[in-house]
């Protein structure tokens, strides 16, 4: 793998960019790996790369059913935040916002991670209440968090309306500066060029069939390119992790829900921040390209088919446009949905479980991709050492007959 | 966006209802006999299937009752709609309480 870098890129100008190498390698499945990784998203790539970077595992392979990234990876709105309220949250997705930071280059990948900041708004005196602990609460957990007034807010971000004559008028929002957005796909892409880079097998177009397990124990994988040998597996499979897991008879707390998100077509720059709103909730940012980029909650049902329902585009929408009326007259480009893991307790599984060898990642629900790089580098942890890091120990299958549940639902600044 | 058969109202946008989740869960008999492991099996643990899923409806913005769903996941086709309470597999009772076409609601989103 050729560094990318000033040099490289006026090489390559001089053959018109016609020779750039592949990103990563395409190898046929090996009869057996130390670890196989099922699922080619984001957080599978990124652990397949920290057990490679973190811990010298190289022998691993990544097998992913489609094509990299095509999951929810590719299919999210691209936020990256850690103002979480509980500790156990906070200390997680600030070391995936840390590791964010450094991510272009530590990968030799531009990544586009953007720090523009991510607004949450207040619309009445009890958002107001919640928006000023939840400043403090971060605060004490070392996470940049600020509170902005009404007019602070219009001079963050001056095409939103703070007109007291709206339904649900903007009271505040606090301020997550080192918040942002990143470029979804680099993200991806980058992990697997850096992880095949380090010996790992990325294998597409290999959709798992089956667990094999003797004596309760996962000792491989059925796929559709053969049987492969594995030490260890790691599921990492998002809206499909109940299914993966029930082929080992291992059932879940989750539920897979579409997510719809939507762009609209390109303007100019008018939007220079994540806006986000829980109360009338929608979630927006620009994008480099210039679309708008939508997101609100899920769909109600059960569902694995990537699409959802007319009316909850119609009520991501609505808030939308009373927060900026400048976008009314915007056309939309495309919409989509994604199919999320979710949770009863909002809050991600990084565990390892009653089936010996068979670690999970997943129930990330809808909001997975601000935590790529640190779920990678936990789950990481958690296959090589065969025990959880500090971070990740209190995300464990077990909390749900213990107790111990990280009750994102009411604490999350937005439905993620 | 589905059209869902309520049993007492008949063929109403997905709108007018709200989901329940997965149906024919049974409270313990004995809450107070249940080891951990049995609590969380009930409170937290669902089917979710990637295929034919039972689950609840209530008709929200209607006639505000509850009804069962047989439902697939994937092509979001509706199989079955049937009353609270009926058993979970179709037999002859069952079917003489639905209503005539709900089997027929080839419903897709």
């Amino acid at each position: 793998m050729s560094n990318y870098s000033i040099v490289s890129l006026i090489r390559n100008a001089f053959s018109h960019h016609e020779h750039w190498g592949r990103a990563w390698r395409d190898p046929a499945p090996k009869p057996a790996y130390d670890v196989v990784i099922i699922g080619g998203g984001g957080h599978g790539l990124a652990t397949a790369y920290y057990l490679a970077k973190e811990h010298g595992i190289t022998n691993v392979a990544v097998l992913e059913k489609g094509w990299l990234g095509g999951g929810n990876t590719g299919r999210n709105t691209t936020i990256l935040r850690s103002n979480y309220l509980w500790d156990e949250s906070a200390a997680l997705y600030e070391k995936s916002l840390q590791l964010y930071e450094g991510l272009s280059q530590d990968l030799n990948y531009n990544t586009m991670v953007s720090q523009r900041g991510v607004l949450n708004l207040a619309h009445n005196l009890h958002d107001v209440r919640e928006s000023v602990r939840r400043v403090n609460a971060l605060r004490l957990n070392g996470i940049d968090s600020e509170w902005l007034t009404r007019e602070q807010v219009k001079e963050f971000c001056p095409a939103i309306n703070i007109s007291p004559d709206v339904r649900y008028p903007i009271t505040g929002g606090t301020l997550q500066r080192r918040g942002g957005t990143a470029r979804h796909d680099a993200v991806a892409w980058g992990f697997a060029r850096a992880a095949s880079a380090r010996g790992v097998d990325i294998i597409q177009n290999c959709e798992v069939t089956g667990l094999r397990r003797v004596g309760g124990k996962v000792v491989g994988v059925e796929t559709s390119r053969g049987y492969i040998q594995a030490g260890k597996v790691g599921v990492v499979a998002a809206g499909h992790s109940s299914v993966v897991a029930g082929m080992a008879d291992l059932r879940l707390p989750l539920e897979s829900h579409p997510l719809q998100a939507l762009v609209s077509e390109p303007i100019k720059p008018v939007l220079d921040c994540v806006v986000m709103s829980n109360a009338v909730h929608v979630y927006v940012s620009q994008s480099d390209k210039g679309e708008l980029v939508i997101g609100a909650g899920i769909d109600s049902y059960n569902s694995y088919a990537q699409r959802g329902s007319f009316h909850v585009i119609e009520h991501q929408i609505g808030p939308l446009l009373e927060l900026f009326p400048i976008f009314s007259r915007l056309r939309l480009l495309r919409h989509w949905a994604g199919i999320v893991d979710t949770c009863p307790d909002a809050s991600p599984i990084i565990s390892k479980t009653p089936v010996e060898n068979l670690f999970i990642n997943c129930g990330w629900g809808t909001g997975g991709f601000k935590a790529t790089p640190g779920s990678g580098w936990v789950f990481a942890h958690t296959i090589a050492r065969n025990e959880p890091h500090a971070l990740n120990a209190p995300f464990s299958l077990d909390r749900f007959t213990s107790g111990y549940l990280i009750d994102e639902h009411g604490a999350a600044a937005v439905a993620h | 966006m589905l059209l869902i058969h309520c049993p007492w109202c008949g063929p109403r946008d997905e709108i007018e209802f709200a989901y329940g989740g997965e149906a024919h869960r049974v409270r313990p008999a004995d809450p107070s006999a249940l080891s951990d492991a049995e609590w969380a099996d009930f409170l937290f643990l669902r089917a979710n299937p990637k295929g034919v899923h039972r689950e609840r409806w209530v008709h929200a913005h209607g006639c505000r009752r509850w009804f069962n769903v047989e439902r697939h996941t994937v092509t979001h086709e509706i199989l079955r709609v049937y009353p609270p309470g009926a058993a979970a597999e179709p037999d002859a009772a069952v079917a003489e309480a639905q209503p005539p076409q709900a089997s027929q609601q080839g419903v897709r989103s």
